[in-house]
């Protein structure tokens, strides 16, 4: 089984916000959620990067970790889901995601904040595959369907790749020799406690 | 002169066409983009000396808080919760029930040597036990829910499987949201009701150096509260206090900053709330089956005179003074 990952390849990012639109779109998520958005560091600096960042699917995701009801799951493709059926709304998983990935559709008072939403890598939920009540709940699940996420899919520069973790590190270990630099894989030291050897 | 300077300007004009023209094909001036552009591993480095820091930069979507790139805070968070934290927790909750069963059976319930007077003081008014009973039943109630976040999943969901364990969290989740309030408005009257009687003086230091006359025959002295409810009464109003603030900010989560100051004040919460639960347990067991005749002082608010005299004797004497003292039926008259 693949052991999927998403790359931002920060030196291609044109922060054109088309995954984030695209992510919107695919899975019909809720207003005021963003389960994929682009963050300019360094804006307006020499060094300027943009990079297209949701949850990483993290190895020993620190969100399952905590999260009082043990609603997360991960599936064999090593993505990390959860069930909107066990969530609780507490915002542990909020606490501790390095990523900011959980959100809620609400910042409510007394802690009505309602179920967490993140982004599935577009492979839905507990529900049965491609189900309506997957969709309505989790959004799209392209996994099954044998495509990969729709933000990579259809990213202008091909700068966002998500697929499995060794042949998108070594798409980005070839770009970074061919063009002689690359400012890094953005968030894997952090999700999965090792980075590429170029 | 301004013909001059024309001239000048076109020549200086052409030379620039020139250079730029024949020096950019040169390798050497090419510019290597990824010179000053900030990598994760240095973003890494510089956070190991400050734990705080989160990674900012700017986003086009209205969420300013996704302006967040990265928070390797959460891990340190996470790594508290599910470490440090269970064993404080464990190690007060159950080391406090481990010195009471030992101290039971060593010292066993600790009697009122005298035997019952018969006739018995007013030791809390209706007022003072419906307050202390608020509070009471709100913090056992909070307790047990606080505990259900942090344990319940090691104990409870295997029992009773995910749906139900989530069905009952999520009533305890709101369980401890709304009884927090009268939580809060308990320890709030008590503290106003009681603190005259809590002011730590000379005598407590007497109390404390006898021990509490938990471990010798006679009693040290003490007025309304000795040193050791003393102690509980501080510990509630001030763990009380840090449990409000800190849950405050839990409760409505940004008004105290970004998720930073959240995890910042789950941590005091949690670690206030095992250490109350630790004492309160002291408390229970002391108040029902530790001492016999103390239950009575919450219960019907009456106790004992020679109880009274045991334990809080300069009390006594200051309500004997007063002639509150209610004479019991063996000091009726047979007639």
């Amino acid at each position: 089984m693949a052991r999927m990952k998403f790359l931002c390849d920060a030196d291609r990012c044109i922060e054109c916000n088309a995954c984030v639109t695209a992510c919107k779109n695919e899975n019909d998520v809720p207003w005021g959620i963003n389960r994929r958005r682009v963050v300019t560091i360094n804006d307006g600096k020499p060094g300027e990067r943009s990079i297209s960042m949701a949850c990483m699917h993290c190895t020993d995701a620190p969100c399952a970790a905590v999260c009082p009801v043990d609603c997360f799951y991960t599936t064999a493709d090593a993505v990390v889901l959860h069930s909107k059926d066990l969530c609780i709304g507490c915002g542990y998983c909020f606490y501790a995601c390095p990523f900011g990935a959980p959100q809620y559709p609400k910042v409510g008072n007394f802690g009505s904040r309602g179920k967490m939403d993140k982004c599935t890598f577009c492979a839905g939920g507990p529900e049965v595959d491609l189900s309506p009540a997957e969709f309505q709940k989790y959004g799209s699940n392209r996994l099954a369907e044998g495509k990969l996420p729709l933000c990579a899919e259809m990213c202008s520069t091909k700068s966002l790749l998500a697929g499995d973790g060794e042949i998108i590190a070594q798409i980005y270990k070839e770009r970074v020799v061919k063009r002689g630099y690359g400012s890094g894989a953005w968030g894997w030291q952090t999700a999965y406690k090792e980075t590429i050897a170029i | 002169m301004r013909l001059g300077a024309h001239i000048g300007l076109l020549v200086t004009g052409l030379l620039l066409t020139f250079a730029v023209a024949f020096a950019v094909p040169a390798s050497a001036q090419q510019v290597n983009p990824t010179a000053d552009a900030v990598r994760e591993q240095q973003f890494l480095d510089v956070l190991k000396g400050n734990r705080e820091a989160e990674l900012q930069g700017r986003v086009s979507i209205p969420d300013q808080r996704a302006a967040t790139l990265e928070r390797p805070a959460g891990r340190d968070w996470r790594q508290f919760h599910q470490g440090t934290m269970l064993w404080i927790a464990a190690v007060s909750v159950l080391g406090m029930l481990l010195i009471l069963t030992a101290f039971y059976l060593i010292r066993g319930r600790i009697r009122t040597e005298a035997g019952p007077a018969g006739s018995t003081l007013t030791r809390f008014n209706a007022f003072e036990r419906f307050m202390h009973w608020l509070t009471a039943a709100c913090f056992i109630i909070l307790a047990l829910s606080g505990l259900n976040v942090t344990f319940g999943k090691l104990v409870l969901l295997p029992l009773i499987g995910p749906q139900a364990f989530t069905n009952l969290s999520v009533v305890a989740k709101w369980s401890h949201n709304f009884l927090a309030w009268p939580f809060m408005l308990g320890v709030v009257m008590m503290f106003v009701v009681w603190i005259k009687d809590n002011i730590p003086n000379a005598l407590d230091v007497r109390w404390l150096a006898a021990g509490g006359g938990i471990f010798t025959k006679g009693h040290p002295p003490a007025r309304r509260f000795n040193a050791g409810q003393k102690v509980v009464f501080w510990s509630v109003v001030l763990g009380g206090a840090a449990l409000s603030v800190s849950g405050f900010y839990l409760l409505f989560p940004f008004y105290a900053g970004g998720v930073l100051n959240l995890q910042f004040w789950n941590v005091v919460h949690g670690i206030v709330s095992v250490l109350m639960v630790a004492l309160m347990l002291g408390h229970i067991y002391i108040g029902s089956i530790g001492m016999e005749g103390a239950f009575d002082a919450m219960g019907s608010g009456e106790v004992d005179l020679n109880w009274a005299k045991a334990h809080h004797s300069l009390w006594v004497e200051e309500e004997i003074e007063k002639g509150q003292v209610n004479p019991g039926p063996r000091l009726q008259p047979a007639e």
